[in-house]
């Protein structure tokens, strides 16, 4: 691999997927995971370092039609601040709250938190239950080219995902939850502030007389990366959300995960909390 | 040979052109290039705040920031706001309430408690608990530097 050589701050979006058209750039954003990552040597700089801070097209909270636009730039602090955010997706608002410590929310980003693709990275479990999806920008040829991808379909391992080398996080972009929307985040660690999830659950759907439909269930630090539970979400789709059914549910969920032993907690562990925490959150939803 | 870059920024309301390793980050500018050493040098990543400053209004880590990230911007350290007079009745508090032990966390704590009371007025212990989480004091005083924070306010 080659050495750092240049250093690029773009103004524009055309500038910035021009520059990587090469493959060879490493992108600055807020930088609270690039500083400690390329300083302790885990990740080395590439041939061009790209600060993509001075792109407006990547700022910016907004109502798009029917989805929330959130512009990759977009700091954790700005987002569980923005009216927006607040009155539609509330379960981002309170991932965003137990987010590290103020000093990272101010300076973390979004984008950046997606592309570092942490299996227990906090704000990728309610973005999965809520659905988003992300915006890429590259220039395969002479020309800006944008496409979408689902959250669910982006990530393929730790700090790895579907975005090449050439492509640049625009956005993401969440639908606006239509009614009866219900959704809750947990995330689990020895204290509030600073901690990387042991686990983390995310669950969503629509609660209508009792019964939820179009469910999503998320967990984090269970896998190598965040995943969407397919057969706890099977379990829960169309079922009353009685005792019986929470009790099953909760069975599945500890069932369907498999996740590992390290330094936050053994692989059993999680697997209990992901029972007991399930089922928590669905005897809250059900008393709400 | 490590790469170079210009910068320009406002530090503590006086304009600074600096030269910049490109992989540096802003808590070895302001230290080891500028030779602000009120900023101090803590974990290096984030964990405990000590190298807390304030760019364009919201308090960050300065370890976790690349100095060419300053280009631009407006960034106060202890040392600015120890001399612009904002933050009199904050230090004030920090001395009359033994907020001070050995005085390592201080200057990031000062900084973090500066930028809490100016989202947040009047903060009861909680909201000041939960500003502060993002710093450590070794010595455990967080007592008296919440009670300093909520009494500053109210100074």
């Amino acid at each position: 691999m080659t050495e750092l050589k240049h250093y690029f701050a773009p103004t524009s979006l055309d500038q910035a997927v021009e520059c990587l058209k090469d493959g060879d750039v490493t992108i600055l954003a807020g930088g609270t995971d690039l500083t400690p990552q390329s300083q302790a040597g885990r990740v080395k700089i590439k041939h061009t370092l790209m600060n993509v801070r001075h792109i407006p097209q990547l700022s910016g909270i907004t109502l798009e039609g029917r989805e929330i636009r959130i512009g990759a730039l977009a700091t954790i602090t700005e987002i569980m601040e923005h009216p927006l955010v607040k009155e539609h997706l509330p379960v981002l608002v309170e991932a965003c709250d137990h987010f590290a410590s103020d000093q990272i929310r101010n300076a973390g980003t979004i984008g950046g938190n997606i592309c570092n693709a942490s299996p227990a990275g906090d704000t990728l479990i309610p973005l999965l239950v809520l659905n988003a999806s992300v915006e890429l920008a590259s220039m395969p040829e002479a020309k800006l080219y944008r496409h979408s991808m689902p959250l669910s379909t982006f990530f393929v391992g730790p700090g790895k995902t579907r975005k090449s080398l050439c492509e640049l996080v625009t956005c993401v972009r969440i639908p606006v939850p239509a009614e009866n929307h219900v959704a809750r985040f947990y995330k689990h660690g020895t204290r509030p502030a600073l901690d990387i999830s042991t686990i983390s659950i995310g669950v969503a759907g629509t609660l209508k007389d009792g019964v939820m439909s179009n469910v999503r269930v998320a967990f984090g630090a269970v896998a190598p990366t965040p995943v969407r539970a397919s057969q706890t979400e099977q379990a829960l789709e169309g079922q009353r959300l009685d005792a019986a059914t929470i009790d099953k549910v909760a069975a599945v969920a500890r069932d369907e995960v498999k996740p590992i032993d390290d330094v936050r907690a053994t692989a059993w562990y999680r697997k209990e909390m992901i029972h007991n925490i399930t089922k928590r959150i669905l005897s809250h939803v059900a008393q709400a | 040979m490590s790469l170079k870059h210009d910068i320009e920024f406002t530090l503590n309301g006086v304009k600074r052109r600096v030269a910049v390793d490109v992989t540096m980050n802003t808590l070895a500018m302001l230290r080891d290039v500028i030779g602000l050493t009120g900023t101090k040098y803590g974990c290096g990543e984030g964990e405990c705040g000590a190298c807390t400053i304030q760019v364009d209004g919201a308090s960050l880590n300065s370890c976790l920031m690349f100095a060419v990230d300053c280009d631009g911007r407006n960034v106060t350290t202890i040392e600015g706001l120890a001399n612009d007079g904002r933050a009199d009745a904050l230090l004030d508090a920090f001395v009359e309430h033994g907020a001070v032990q050995c005085g390592f966390c201080t200057p990031g704590m000062v900084m973090q408690a500066d930028h809490v009371l100016h989202k947040h007025p009047r903060p009861d212990e909680a909201c000041v608990k939960r500003g502060i989480e993002g710093n450590l004091c070794r010595c455990t005083g967080y007592k008296k530097i919440v009670d300093a924070i909520v009494a500053a306010d109210g100074a």
